[in-house]
């Protein structure tokens, strides 16, 4: 009695202790949003931020398209169902029931309205998922370039659909949104992805997506039941891709469906493949490093009249693909660079 | 020691960078110079360096020249904001001129709004954008006038009773437009026949235009952007509808011709300006234009120019060039000379001037007629 006891408390425990840089790094990212501000420009915070929406959508992409091998193009669809549905909960709020969300004296924004932005966003992923959820289970079943298909068309319908519907704007777009995104919800939601993402692929289900990506019939074979495994993933990067959308929208303050076009899912796919298929630290960095180089880039337009950033942004590409086309870590972790040891948890090669 | 000098050259270059000791008065400008709308963006800048290059020639404002900051935001509205926090935060600029497109200047109002900077958007014309805050202004007429001018003109001058519509459902701008134009010509009387849409970037239109032709309208009014309509007029023309087409300011290009040719004959599109107009404002604008960049101005380069004049007059009347002054006197613009005519800023920072009717025939647009707010 005693013993077992102590072991569920020992077990407990453990999880905590896991838990527990990870809750710190959430309080780092509400530090930094305290403190920062004084420090940065609210130019480079602006990138921060926006560089953070990237890092959401790379690693929940890369769950799919790196650790379960599926070649997943309709990103941006999802993030447009979570940034659309969380914007449309928010302003309907707003303009129906403000007195949840205003204060009359001030005409500023309560503090309580921010329970309802973070209810809006979880809704925004649960419909992304839902989204994923149905697109994915018939095409899911296909192997290969068929499912790079099935998701870019879906991409364009949701943005078709979007813009021909007026409750949300149509081609006018969606204004005046109500601006409760900042570094700290942006970074906490970072690492509340990375964190899933992680546990998701250091687990039995993890061995499972890896499976498939090594060898679909193999898989099979084990006993794995690939489909379910499949669709999970892909529900699962769905609601992340959703949740960044909601934090892009409540960012910006304006949505429109010309920022969900296929150009925008491209964008996470080369992050994905420059940080190294199926490596969730080389997604982190490959994200940063490409919202920070367009940046970056943006002087030489301005001394050389010419917008040479694109051409540049390309050959980086180009050369990443000839020199390394495992991309920057292949599908290493940070972590077993800095201990020059071989990754041998679930490498199934 | 070393540190200490470096630092004390690091304050130096700072005190020069910053806008007080400023030997320039920085403008900024956003626009898209790469992406789908290139040329816009283009044409707009070059409108604005003309402006710019004009006044430094004069000798400034204040007796400090004029620095232009062109970012480019590859049609993005993410883009935008980012370069207009760039703008603000990083380059100090006094004042923002920009977007042509409504969607990306409704990301870059509430950046400018918050930071106190005046934005005046050269030809954002969905009438939300100046809604956004009392800092932000454009110097064009906003949907409602131009799709009240087109109706006017189908049931005044070309006496049309049935009208149809087909409209660009991408474009936030043909949209806005066709819902204006079909009211104003419902109160003068008029029917919508039919009301037909497409989606930019398609290049087949003989369905909804078979169907337009089944109802024999006395009008199409087609109010998309150029590369559309020239196909549309094509394939119109080729299924034997004679009806005239109209359209709003998204027709003005050259390209137009390029891809409708005669077809687009007996055809009438609301403009900002014409270049027929002789008035003396209007053309040393295009003289001027023609020997800086060889070529003749459309529409957005005169939206610029005027857009980078209203906003020097408004500098010139300041006392201080404090963002608020500059913000108050650019309110306070009446009756201004400009090149698309005499613009006032009302009360809703949007600008009150005439709009003209243009008649296109053999690769020329032919001014037909100028219609007052």
């Amino acid at each position: 009695m005693g013993l077992s006891n102590k072991i569920e408390n020992t077990k407990s425990y453990a999880g905590l202790m896991s838990l527990r840089w990870w809750l710190l790094a959430i309080a780092g990212a509400w530090a930094l949003d305290y403190v920062l501000p004084s420090m940065l420009s609210p130019y480079i915070f602006q990138i921060l931020v926006l560089a953070g929406i990237n890092v959401i959508l790379s690693v929940s992409l890369n769950l799919v398209n790196g650790f379960t091998g599926q070649f997943s193009m309709g990103h941006a669809g999802f993030m447009a169902v979570g940034g659309y549905l969380s914007a449309f909960l928010t302003t309907s709020l707003v303009e129906h029931r403000p007195d949840l969300m205003i204060d009359p004296a001030t005409g500023e924004l309560l503090g309580t309205a921010v329970i309802f932005y973070f209810g809006s966003l979880i809704l925004g992923g649960v419909a992304a998922t839902l989204v994923g959820y149905i697109v994915g289970l018939p095409s899911l079943r296909l192997r290969g370039d068929y499912l790079a298909i099935v998701t870019l068309g879906f991409g364009e319908i949701i943005r078709v659909i979007l813009l021909n519907t007026d409750a949300v704007g149509g081609a006018r777009g969606l204004s005046g949104i109500k601006q409760f995104t900042n570094f700290g919800w942006v970074f906490t939601f970072v690492v509340i992805t990375v964190f899933c993402v992680w546990r998701v692929v250091h687990s039995a289900h993890g061995r499972v997506l890896q499976s498939i990506r090594e060898d679909e019939i193999a898989a099979t074979a084990m006993g794995v039941n690939t489909t379910q495994g499949k669709v999970r993933a892909f529900a699962m990067g769905a609601f992340f891709a959703g949740v960044a959308g909601g934090l892009f929208a409540h960012y910006l303050t304006t949505l429109n469906p010309g920022t969900f076009d296929f150009n925008r899912s491209f964008e996470v796919i080369i992050m994905v493949v420059l940080g190294g298929m199926g490596s969730i630290s080389g997604s982190v960095v490959a994200a940063i490093v490409l919202t920070v180089l367009k940046e970056a880039l943006r002087p030489l337009q301005q001394y050389t009249g010419v917008d040479l950033r694109m051409v540049i942004y390309a050959l980086v590409l180009i050369i990443m693909m000839l020199a390394r086309p495992k991309g920057i870590f292949g599908t290493k972790e940070i972590g077993d660079l800095f201990r020059g040891r071989k990754k041998v948890k679930g490498d199934l090669t | 020691m070393f540190f200490a000098s470096r630092l004390s050259i690091l304050c130096a270059v700072a005190m020069t960078v910053s806008p007080v000791f400023a030997s320039t008065i920085k403008i900024g400008e956003v626009g898209s110079m790469s992406g789908s709308e290139a040329t816009f963006g283009l044409s707009t800048h070059e409108g604005i360096s003309l402006a710019v290059k004009e006044q430094n020639a004069k000798g400034g404002i204040k007796g400090k020249k004029i620095e232009l900051i062109n970012l480019d935001n590859q049609g993005k509205p993410e883009e935008a904001a980012v370069a207009t926090t760039k703008l603000v935060t990083q380059d100090k600029v006094m004042a923002i001129l920009g977007e042509v497109a409504s969607s990306r200047s409704m990301a870059m109002a509430p950046i400018a709004q918050q930071n106190k900077v005046p934005m005046i958007s050269p030809s954002s014309t969905n009438p939300k954008v100046t809604e956004i805050g009392n800092y932000i202004f454009r110097v064009c007429f906003i949907d409602p006038f131009q799709g009240k001018v087109m109706a006017k003109f189908a049931a005044e001058q070309l006496k049309a009773k049935r009208v149809a519509i087909l409209r660009d459902v991408k474009s936030d701008y043909s949209v806005g437009l066709s819902n204006f134009f079909t009211e104003a010509f419902k109160q003068s009387g008029g029917e919508i026949v039919v009301d037909q849409s497409y989606s930019s970037g398609e290049v087949d239109f003989n369905s909804q235009l078979t169907s337009i032709r089944a109802k024999k309208p006395d009008a199409i009014f087609i109010p998309g952007y150029y590369t559309e309509v020239g196909l549309i007029a094509k394939q119109a023309r080729k299924l034997g509808i004679k009806a005239p087409l109209l359209g709003g300011d998204g027709w003005d290009s050259t390209k137009l011709f390029e891809i409708g040719g005669k077809s687009l004959n007996n055809s009438y599109f609301s403009n900002h300006y014409s270049q027929e107009d002789q008035a003396p404002s209007v053309q040393n604008f295009i003289k001027s234009y023609k020997s800086e960049y060889n070529k003749v101005p459309d529409g957005l380069a005169a939206m610029g120019y005027d857009a980078a004049k209203v906003l020097f007059a408004a500098m010139e009347k300041t006392k201080s060039l404090a963002s608020t002054e500059i913000r108050d006197a650019i309110a306070q613009t009446k009756d201004f000379p400009a090149v698309t005519g005499n613009i006032t800023i009302d009360a809703k920072r949007n600008a009150s001037k005439p709009a003209v009717v243009l008649e296109v025939k053999d690769g020329k647009f032919l001014y037909k007629s100028t219609v007052n707010p």
